[in-house]
């Protein structure tokens, strides 16, 4: 009985929900301080040229400007990799995409700022712009950064895969291309920067990530990190398109410091689809040799990556596109080489997923057609082939929990596909997909010992808990997860908690809400720290009364004896007894990964402390004289270690389900002449209510033994089987194949009209990769 | 501009009469927050593409973004923060709250004014009736489905009270 849980496990109202509801929150176009000014940002309207000079001096004659600044005025560079430190604020020598912001201006209206703009006259020398992978690897290529147009390029094996393939009784070979998409959070990216007299420097801003800002500040203005404070505001959404280093961030910080006035930065919506850092546009091959009986004996993988202008995360993301196969499938012999090209399109980056969505995709149509030419059914092909709980994967990945079986019986069962798939009238179909995904990447991103999360409490005779932590709430709920865990373990109430979060003056560091580490990694450090204040409260308490700590429990506001709850004191009395003894009651917790990089060179792109699982069935409806294809009903299962609150998992899973419908049938970002096609909210289609299809989301707990209480992820996973189970679906339904991302209507009366019923890339370039390096494989592995 | 062409402008937001001297090319939206500090409503665009900036005008959705103040004038302006009655929270706010329908809580304020102006009309639609009400507020986070639930819950518990 007192060892229940009263909070964690329970659809509480987070805390923050009512200030949502009653528009209290402050985002951070929403701050306004005293005599504050608006900045501007010019943006190359060239995808490719060389910047032959800058004239701002109309610019800075117009009354109410008061600042205008050049690539000059910020000249060192930054990027969120240590090994891609490539992007300037404004760029000096050459601009590498239509949007690469030029010059800046503070003025005392948005509409006087826009008027500087336009005086600010560049003069370019226009090169040939590189808008695609063939373009970028081409012979007599131009190249974009440096001498060539390769930003990365991977080539991994582990074990002999060519010998595994010659001994496979079945092989199959698979060519699939998924279009670039971007994260379109409906709130715009704003910036706030004030320079105090006292020569400290405040930036507010919508970030996922504000210790990463925080240091990029301090390099770019070559100023102490003491002497910056990074406060990032609620993100109105995120997606991973908030997890980057920008210029308007930077920008803004260098005109408050050489106007001495806060200055404002708010991207306009055409501005944010520049800014960008998105879905990678990716080219892949799957080959994959298999048993008779349909179990895989080695696989090689091949994808080409565009990556737009920078290099962002696109290192992490490379790797990424060959990191999961293997925790989502027992794969003995796997092969993986990788290419990440520069070309003249906004940097692309981490979006909900980051890099793992497009392979998915191309692995799991490729199984619904290998596990159809074997004769059987795509859910036995996947439970043939399940990758096993505690174990290590062939590329070293560390399996904890796995509930994969489950989450596949759960959507299967619920949606009756095993059945219905057969007996669908034509148009309608079913598709059924797996997958897995990281909660929290088990390596930082630039190289370090210290904690990936920390977490101070503070309590004093008030009797609330002041929770301070680096982690900051896009929306995802991490609020509530570290309140939740905390309250938990000392026994109080939700609403005694307060939170205090990303504020890099006042908060232990945390590393940002992206790779869906928060749950898991934050939430271990406040539990940590939790533990040790009731530590010091029990031992203050078992002093008084007296009786042993280990007999005490807290729970219900009080600290009491386990079997009899009416000998204790309340939860304010044990922490003025703790106050009496030595002052102000605190604690800080904090976790580290443990060390699971592999014994090979870019092992540190994959591991994690744990992963989550999740299997969908998608039921489609298309209509067979337009193309077009609709999703009435969805089935998604999600192992989530635990759930700390059902009702936030359920919105992240939904949520995840919403976007990748998204991606699956709609969303693109394509290019005409190095011009963005749709940089606008009404041409950049995206799934209103109208199109929210029934869901039904299954939870499965396998209580992940170094999850706090369990929890693994949810806010990424149960994007990634949506994606192929619409493919796969529409194959059920009209008998074509559509390897292409999105499914668009087009694509699908091509199939269709096509003798082949398919759509979708023939082959993929000819491209020299590095030799192989040849990693040792596990144990577990050797002779299998 | 120069501040001797900006107008008066005189609203009548949430029940209160405000006035304000603001350039006449200011939209509605723009005056409600930086003006009249009324940040609640937010946008997303600015071009009348998603909604973020949904007020009610008489009772009826509005985009704020595109609507000029002056011709606003006499009108009954409703914003986020006029929807609680003193303390006391819509039932609306309420069951967003509760159902976690407000996720990053972007779109929220337009969604929540959308269902007002909704449930005011209809007291108790039908699940395409929401669909339908709210397919011009865009919301990135929710997937919407618990934004429909949260809309039948408040229709459940019935009217406003206050
Ligand atoms: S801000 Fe998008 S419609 Fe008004
Ligand atoms: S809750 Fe984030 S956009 Fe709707």
């Amino acid at each position: 009985m007192a060892d229940e849980l009263a909070i964690v496990g329970k659809s509480l109202t987070k805390p923050d929900a009512f200030a949502k509801v009653s528009g209290q929150t402050r985002f951070a176009d929403d701050l306004a301080l005293p005599r504050m000014l608006f900045g501007r940002i010019l943006r190359s309207p060239h995808p490719h040229a060389r910047i032959v000079g800058v004239d701002t001096s109309r610019a800075r004659a117009l009354p109410g400007v008061l600042a205008v600044l050049t690539g000059d005025d910020l000249p060192i560079k930054f990027g969120i990799l240590p090994v891609s430190q490539d992007e300037e604020a404004l760029a000096r020598e050459k601009v590498r995409y239509v949007g690469d912001p030029v010059a800046a201006v503070a003025a005392t209206d948005e509409w006087i700022a826009d008027e500087a703009l336009d005086l600010i006259e560049v003069e370019f020398t226009q090169l040939p712009p590189i808008m695609s992978i063939e373009q970028a690897i081409a012979a007599d290529a131009e190249p974009i950064h440096g001498a060539s147009n390769v930003h990365k390029a991977v080539a991994l094996e582990f074990g002999d895969t060519d010998e595994a393939m010659r001994a496979a009784q079945h092989v199959r070979e698979d060519v699939v291309f998924f279009e670039g998409n971007t994260h379109l959070p409906m709130e715009q990216h704003a910036a706030l920067a004030q320079y105090g007299a006292d020569g400290k420097l405040t930036l507010w801003t919508s970030s996922q990530t504000p210790h990463y800002v925080h240091r990029a500040l301090g390099k770019v203005l070559e100023l102490p990190m003491s002497r910056i404070r990074v406060i990032a505001t609620p993100n109105g959404g995120g997606f991973g398109g908030k997890s980057d280093i920008f210029s308007h961030e930077l920008v803004a910080a260098r005109l408050a410091i050489v106007t001495g006035r806060p200055v404002k930065i708010t991207l306009t919506r055409e501005e944010v689809f520049y800014a960008h850092r998105g879905r990678h546009p990716v080219l892949m091959r799957v080959k994959t040799g298999l048993t008779r009986d349909g179990r895989i004996t080695a696989m090689q993988f091949r994808s080409f990556l565009d990556g737009g202008g920078y290099g962002s995360y696109g290192v992490a993301s490379t790797y990424y596109t060959g990191a999961l196969q293997a925790t989502t499938y027992a794969i003995p012999r796997y092969r993986f080489e990788a290419l990440r090209v520069f070309t003249n399109k906004p940097p692309c980056g981490p979006k909900r997923g980051h890099g793992t969505p497009q392979p998915r995709f191309a692995l799991e149509t490729h199984f619904d057609k290998v596990a159809e030419e074997l004769g059987l059914d795509p859910v036995e092909l996947r439970l043939r082939n399940l990758p096993r709980p505690d174990s290590r994967t062939v590329n070293w990945l560390r399996i904890t929990s796995c509930g994969l079986e489950a989450c596949i019986n759960k959507v299967v069962e619920g949606s009756g596909f095993l059945e219905r798939r057969r007996s669908m009238p034509r148009g309608r179909g079913l598709g059924f997909a797996v997958s897995s995904y990281l909660s929290g990447a088990g390596t930082a991103i630039y190289w370090n010992d210290m904690p990936h999360s920390e977490v101070q409490l503070k309590l004093d005779r008030n009797g609330g808990v002041a929770l301070l932590c680096g982690a900051i709430d896009i929306g995802q709920g991490s609020d509530h997860i570290l309140a939740a865990i905390v309250a938990e373990v000392l026994g109080v109430a939700l609403e005694d908690i307060q939170l205090t979060t990303a504020d890099t003056d006042l908060t232990p560091i945390d590393l940002g809400s992206y790779s869906s580490r928060v749950t898991f990694m934050a939430g271990n450090a406040a539990k940590a720290a939790a533990e040790k204040v009731r530590a010091q409260l029990f031992e203050a308490v078992a002093r008084a009364l007296p009786c042993d700590v280990d007999d005490l429990v807290a729970r219900d506001r009080r600290i009491v004896r386990r079997n009899r709850p009416e000998e204790g004191v309340s939860f304010t009395q044990a922490v003025q007894l703790v106050e009496a003894g030595g002052g102000v009651v605190t604690a800080t917790g904090s976790y580290t990964p443990p060390k699971l990089a592999g014994p090979y060179k870019g092992s540190g792109v994959g591991p994690s402390p744990a992963y989550s699982f999740s299997a969908a069935v998608v039921e489609v409806d298309c209509d067979v004289s337009t193309g077009e294809v609709r999703v009435p009903e969805v089935w998604i299962a999600h192992d989530i270690g635990r759930a700390i609150n059902p009702v936030l998992v359920e919105g992240q899973v939904e949520g995840s389900v919403y976007m990748a419908l998204g991606e699956a049938l709609m969303e693109e970002q394509t290019f005409r002449l190095g011009l963005h096609k749709f940089p606008s909210l009404l041409e950049y289609k995206s799934p209103t209510a109208l199109e929210a299809p029934v869901m039904h989301t299954y939870l499965v707990e396998t209580i992940d033994r170094e999850g706090p209480f369990g929890a693994k992820e949810a806010g990424q996973g149960p994007l990634l089987p949506v994606i192929p189970a619409v493919a796969n679906a529409v194959y059920n339904a009209l008998g074509v194949r559509i390897d292409e991302i999105p499914i668009t209507p087009d694509k699908v009366l091509k199939a269709m009209a096509d003798r082949s019923k398919r759509v979708g890339p023939a082959s993929t370039p000819a491209f020299e990769f590095p030799p192989l390096i040849k990693a040792e494989i596990p144990e577990e592995w050797k002779g299998k | 501009m120069p501040i001797a062409d900006r107008v008066a402008v005189r609203l009548r937001v949430n029940g209160e009469e405000m006035a304000v001297m603001v350039a006449p090319y200011k939209t509605l939206l723009e005056v409600l927050r930086e003006d009249l500090g009324l940040t609640g409503t937010k946008h997303g665009c600015e071009l009348g593409e998603c909604s973020t900036c949904g007020v009610l005008v008489d009772g009826r959705p509005y985009l704020s973004c595109l609507a000029m103040p002056l011709d606003l004038e006499g009108r009954e302006i409703t914003t986020v923060e006029g929807m609680a009655h003193g303390s006391d929270p819509d039932p609306l706010q309420v069951a967003f709250a509760e159902l976690g329908a407000a996720q990053c809580g972007y779109c929220t304020p337009a969604m929540l004014l959308t269902a007002r102006a909704l449930l005011d009309r209809d007291p108790h639609p039908t699940r395409d009736a929401i669909k339908e009400a709210l397919s011009g507020v865009l919301c990135r986070c929710t997937g919407y489905l618990k934004i429909f639930e949260a809309v039948e819950l408040a229709a459940s518990r019935g009217r406003r009270h206050g």
